[in-house]
């Protein structure tokens, strides 16, 4: 398991590389990455900021592994989200997933990016042409999350 | 007891703090905000009932009801929007 919370890009390939390196028990590895937009609300986005707890952060995303690891047999788990400031574009966040087949990868990247949504804490602020403003979290948000929790 | 206060993101921007400490005589976090509240202005206006934020208590997000640990590190934040 790889988390890491830096201000620095990060390189897709190099770490899926790095996940399947020396081991030959993997069978799948899904990943997504997230960009920065150039259009939010409606109205241009020409930089995002990125803030963050420390400490908490990194104990946030170690829970979301854990869980993703409780309900599904994994083989790696790779987070990582920049922080700082960041142009239309740029990557903000990778989740890469290993797992034997393909189902477990697939399911598990897409928990994990949900719950990242709505339980880590990072908060977006934007540069528009109108100056800057806070991201608001989305309802739409809340509801992806909750769906892994059927009541 | 005494307690670390962060704040985070708007609330910080807002508050103009991100860091205090406090000899709070109050037992649960829902006591906190009530305390927080009464300093009035914007603590009144961002931390009004059906306003939207969180609170952790030594990092982790928990409800209003939970209990302040002496020494507790307590955070307050909007809800978050990483991602």
């Amino acid at each position: 398991m790889k988390i890491r919370v830096q201000s620095e890009a990060f390189d897709l390939g190099a770490e899926v590389a790095a996940m399947s390196k020396g081991r030959t028990d993997i069978g799948a590895i899904a990943s997504f990455v997230g960009l920065a937009r150039d259009l939010n609300e409606g109205s241009g986005v020409t930089a995002m900021t990125l803030e963050h707890y420390p400490g908490m952060t990194e104990k946030a995303l170690a829970k979301l592994v854990d869980e993703a690891n409780a309900r599904w047999t994994l083989l790696d788990v790779t987070v990582i989200h920049r922080v700082g400031r960041l142009l239309p574009g740029d990557p903000i966040v990778l989740v890469a997933v290993a797992s034997q087949h393909r189902g477990e990868a697939f399911t598990a990247c897409e928990f994990i990016m949900d719950y990242l949504k709505t339980e880590a804490p990072f908060w977006k602020k934007e540069e528009t042409a109108d100056g800057e403003r806070w991201v608001e979290a989305r309802v739409s948000d809340d509801a992806a999350a909750a769906r892994w929790n059927p009541s | 007891m005494k307690l670390r206060i962060l704040y985070f993101a708007r609330l910080r921007e807002c508050f103009g703090v991100a860091e205090e400490t406090l000899d709070f005589a109050g037992a649960t976090a829902a006591d906190l905000v009530v305390h927080l509240q009464a300093r009035g202005g914007v603590w009144a206006e961002e931390l009004a009932a059906g306003r939207a934020f969180r609170v952790a208590v030594n990092q982790d997000i928990v409800a209003l009801d939970t209990a302040l640990p002496d020494h507790a590190e307590v955070a307050l934040f909007p809800p978050v929007t990483g991602g």
